[in-house]
């Protein structure tokens, strides 16, 4: 088979369908990462048109253009749209994208799934510009604090908007998490052991165990708001022993690792783009992933640092301010390791080049008024001022969007195939950065000078007329400049001529296949021996090309082949058969979307029915999958025969069900927080009365805990021997029937919006039902998979995953229940 | 006093930065052998990135606690306690020397003694701030903070709620007025405006 007939196969096996459909049908990680980018950019325009609305407005004093009504919408929406619409969904989809090309392997872990999150983007997404448009959008500011945000300070629909539409777009970014670590655990090309991962690779792996573990308290806080403003459960309210400093808690655990989140992948770009640039290697390879996942676990410690003046004690302000300076560190780390590498190589002054000194000049600014407002008695003065406003558009501006684009235009011959001729970007380049730096460097005198966050007007006389009026011009000088970039971009894919493979000399594989990227991206998987395979052998694009890799010859029955490999060492361990193009994952979105309308027009009818198709959809989604008889090692090239995944006792969705249920509690963790925190902090407390759990409840819920874990082992013994599994399903199910049952008692023993103790009971009773009942209907999924003859004793993954979701559900009732029972006993 | 130190730090920590990265494009590419690596390793990150940001960021820390320590408010015989509760978009404040007394929009204070101002809120979450006084307090609902002001001079000072609270934001403003002794005991005899 020569290699353009290998192109075409695998083109027809890989691609979507022609048209629409296929770009409602596609689960390819080339078209899912480009209609990523694709909405960012459409979300980033909306937010940038707001912003200019915010500098026109402040451009003169007492400005009559929008009042109080129509500005405090205007602002709230530009943050909410740049942090959660633009930011995360614009690294997600260049992850996406180029994450497989880079790892040397064909697609992400999950298609079905990296499809699913961009629908539920899109979707929740178009439901906050559904009520930017019709004047109804969230107007208390983007980080919502209650009461101001609850139905004390807006009782109209505008918060549900944010709380609802937000959470439906974070399934997005839970999704696109676990999809990236299992990814680059499990999906690379034959011997890429961890220490020779690209170094982006690296960062988003941090990242993404960095989503997991930051974004679950956010949704939780969302969903309790959501609660009390819906149900009356008063978790923010004081008078019944709620607190407002909680939200600020849930919403700050996660905003603080949420700015590393945004930068970090661009810090990726830089460490990636860079070394191509001066034309050398990456100096301090190890030490930047040490400072990288330091940056990581550092910035969990630092919430409170945007609750400074809210009244912590002096102690917590001393530690907080010192682990605020701290993160600083691998920061710096990171900055020197990046200069190191342009002092070693000889750099050359390309447009990605531009853009990355843009950041750092940029970027060192904004890190060091960080450091500044990181001191308590200045933020004590600076906090809520435009100081703050400047310093973070530096960070977000500088430390993000200038990295982006010298991301942009380093893999734009990737997405188009075509050499850049219209040198429109260079403009662009010196507009913005000028114009940004004449906004942005203004305003921190502005601050300086007290000029206040979100104020709708500023006075005759306040001093601060020119200051705005000078920054409203560069903001628009920006603005024309970003205009220009996409312009630049369109242009530049629609006629300019054809480029060359690799046109930058770069070493790592996602220039190793012709652009614009083929939907397989890579037609055979070639072995890897360094971090940089393109410069030990320039020729390998090619031999992947003829086939000389893994996989390079495509099945007559037209199935997508991967390989999984083992995690540490990168040796090819199984053949993982991949689903093709469905119209399921936007059918589901939509299903899901219906339960989010549901909630936020307050027809709750809709609810069961939304959760009757989701759960039905669910079976249908896992269903597809697997085989129904055992087989025998397949042929993938090379002499080398590997044995199918779903042979194996942890397969991929074990793995996604691991990182999946690490998210899953952390957010249990978090409300386990949040009960204590009002325990301890939050005034009105104790409650009336406690809970008393009484004798029947936890025997209950011991028994049924035992039963649980037992029979679902048994069950595993007697499918391993070949033996019937239904008795031990059976019991399993009785188990967690018990558990059920003493579940409820908690549920009738409270009344949901009495105190909040007794909702706080209800959520947590809530979250362990939940998981019972998912346990339940996993074990009623297999018990028929069984049946059906999908599983065996040689395939008895899909039993292994049941069983970690049962374990979790029992974990979690555990200590769920004794946590609520516990008050009741002690007292 | 703080923030010179802080810019000017900054602007000299700012300034290394950039002459490092334009040297770096004037400068010949160097050797490419392990030891030249472990040499640059040394430099770039043992030297620059963990020992001067280090060295600088322990200092800065000492630095702002024992700043923060001074604006520490201790208990002391001469210091006045007032409250302030927040609603929007009007300040009341009321008295300790002065049971029952509430003023709207006006703080009055003796100069030159040690205020505590128990702030707090009756709805939605607002902040403290009479920039010339201290820094800024949230005023939160169920919670009572406590924030030490002192003026020097009798006089007006502006003061402004500094945590967005919906439309009537912009203009939720107060004063904080000064009064020599004399005006003092006046307005605890229920004399002054």
């Amino acid at each position: 088979m020569n290699a353009l007939r290998r192109h075409r196969e695998l083109e027809r096996i890989w691609s979507a369908q022609p048209g629409w459909r296929g770009k409602l049908t596609t689960v390819n990680n080339n078209d899912i990462g480009l209609m990523f980018l694709f909405t960012a950019v459409t979300f980033f325009v909306i937010a940038g048109i707001l912003a200019m609305l915010i500098r026109a407005q402040l451009a003169s004093p007492r400005s009559a253009f929008m009042g109080p009504d129509i500005y405090n919408q205007v602002f709230t929406m530009h943050g909410t749209i740049m942090m959660f619409l633009f930011a995360i969904p614009l690294f997600e989809g260049l992850t996406i994208y180029l994450l497989p090309k880079m790892l040397g392997t064909r697609d992400l872990a999950f298609p079905r799934l990296s499809a699913f999150g961009f629908w539920c983007y899109l979707f929740g997404g178009s439901m906050l510009i559904f009520a930017l448009v019709a004047g109804i959008a969230p107007d208390s500011g983007w980080f919502l604090y209650p009461p101001l945000s609850s139905t004390l300070g807006s009782p109209g629909i505008n918060p549900d908007f944010w709380l609802l539409g937000i959470t439906f777009v974070e399934i997005s970014a839970i999704s696109a998490a676990v999809e990236i670590v299992a990814t680059v655990l499990l999906y690379r090309a034959p011997g890429m052991s961890l220490d020779k991962l690209p170094i982006f690779a690296w960062y988003m792996l941090i990242v993404a165990v960095m989503i997991l573990t930051a974004f679950p308290p956010l949704i939780l806080g969302s969903i309790l708001l959501e609660l009390e403003r819906a149900f009356g459960m008063p978790f923010f309210q004081a008078e019944s022993g709620g607190d407002s400093l909680l939200w600020q808690h849930l919403f700050w655990l996660f905003g603080h690792p949420e700015v590393y989140i945004i930068f970090l992948p661009a810090a990726g770009v830089v460490s990636t783009v860079l070394p191509v640039m001066a034309r050398t290697t990456l100096l301090g390879y190890g030490w930047i992933v040490a400072a990288a996942a330091a940056l990581g676990v550092l910035s969990f410690g630092l919430w409170v640092h945007h609750m400074y003046a809210t009244g912590i004690p002096h102690m917590g302000l001393a530690f907080f301010s010192a682990a605020s300076t701290l993160v600083a560190l691998p920061t710096g780390i990171q900055i020197f390791a990046w200069i190191g590498t342009i002092w070693k190589g000889r750099p050359e002054m390309h447009l990605p080049m531009l853009w990355i000194l843009a950041f750092f000049a940029t970027f060192v600014m904004g890190g060091l008024t960080g450091v500044m407002v990181a001191m308590v008695p200045f933020d004590w003065q600076s906090h809520d001022t435009y100081f703050v406003v400047a310093h973070f558009h530096y960070v977000l501006v500088g430390g993000f969007v200038f990295p982006m684009l010298a991301g942009l235009y380093y893999w734009l011959p990737n997405f188009t195939g075509r050499k850049r001729y219209f040198k429109l970007g260079e403009t662009a380049f010196w507009l913005i950065v000028l114009g940004f730096h004449g906004t942005f460097l203004l305003l921190h005198w502005a601050g300086l000078l007290g000029m206040r966050r979100r104020i709708d007007f500023i006075e005759v006389g306040s001093g601060w007329e020119l200051i705005n009026l000078l920054a409203s011009i560069g903001g628009f000088v920006m603005a024309i400049g970003f205009a220009l970039v996409l312009i630049d971009v369109a242009v530049n894919a629609a006629v300019a001529g054809r480029g060359r493979r690799n046109p930058w000399r770069a070493g790592t594989l996602d220039w190793a296949m012709p652009s614009p990227s083929p939907s397989f991206n890579l037609a055979s998987l070639p072995v890897i021996r360094s971090r940089y395979p393109l410069h030990d052998d320039p020729d390998l694009p090619l031999r992947i090309a003829r086939g000389e890799g893994y996989l390079g010859t495509p099945p007559a029955d037209g199935r997508r082949e991967i390989l999984m490999v083992e995690i540490a060492s990168g040796r090819p361990k199984h053949l993982v058969i991949f689903p093709t193009n469905s119209a399921l994952p936007i059918v589901m979105a939509l299903v899901t979307g219906s339960f989010f309308v549901g909630m936020l027009i307050k027809a709750y009818w809709l609810i069961p029915l939304s959760l009757l198709g989701v759960t039905g959809l669910g079976i249908w989604w896992a269903w597809s999958l697997g085989s129904q008889e055992d087989q025998s090692p397949q042929d993938v090239g090379n002499g080398l025969a590997l044995p199918l995944a779903s042979h194996a006792s942890e397969p991929p969705g074990w793995w996604g069900s691991l990182f999946l249920l690490l998210a899953n509690g952390v957010f249990f963790g978090s409300l386990l927080f949040g009960y204590a925190f009002l325990w301890t902090v939050a005034p009105n407390w104790p409650p009336p009365s406690y809970l008393e759990p009484g004798i029947t409840g936890p025997a209950l819920a011991l028994g049924g805990a035992v039963l649980t874990l037992v029979g679902i082992r048994m069950a595993d013994r007697a499918l391993q021997r070949g033996a019937g599994s239904l008795p031990g399903l059976l019991l399993s199910f009785a188990g967690l029937a018990a558990l059920a049952a003493a579940g409820v008692t908690v549920l009738t023993g409270t009344a949901h919006n009495a105190h909040a103790y007794d909702a706080t009971l209800w959520v947590v009773a809530g979250y362990v039902l939940l998981h019972l009942a998912l346990a339940g209907l996993m074990k009623a999924f297999l018990a028929l998979r069984v049946t059906a003859g999908y599983v065996s004793a040689q395939r008895i993954g899909e039993a292994r995953i049941v069983r970690l979701w049962s374990d979790y559900a029992v974990g979690v009732a555990l200590i769920g229940l004794a946590a609520a029972w516990l008050p009741g006993v002690l007292t | 006093m703080m923030w010179w130190v802080l810019l000017f730090g900054s602007a000299a920590i700012f300034l290394l930065v950039l002459v490092l990265l334009v040297v770096g494009f004037y400068r010949p590419s160097g050797p490419a052998t392990p030891e030249a690596e472990a040499r640059r390793e040394r430099i770039w990150i043992w030297g620059l990135g963990l020992g001067f940001s280090m060295t600088i960021l322990a200092a800065l820390t000492a630095y702002g606690l024992v700043v923060g320590e001074r604006l520490l408010p201790r208990p002391g015989p001469e210091v006045v306690t007032v409250r302030a509760e927040a609603s929007q978009w009007v300040w009341r404040f009321s008295y300790a020397d002065v049971p029952g007394r509430t003023t709207e929009g006006v703080l009055h204070i003796p100069a030159r003694r040690p205020i505590d101002v128990e702030i707090t809120s009756t709805d939605v979450i607002h902040s403290f701030w009479a920039p010339r006084l201290a820094g800024k307090l949230d005023a939160i609902p169920g919670h009572v903070n406590v924030l030490r002001i002192e003026a020097d001079n009798p006089g007006d000072y502006a003061g402004v709620s500094a945590e967005f609270n919906g439309r009537g934001y912009a203009g939720h403003r107060f004063t904080v007025r000064a009064h020599d002794k004399a005006e003092w005991d006046a307005f605890l005899q229920g004399e002054a405006r």
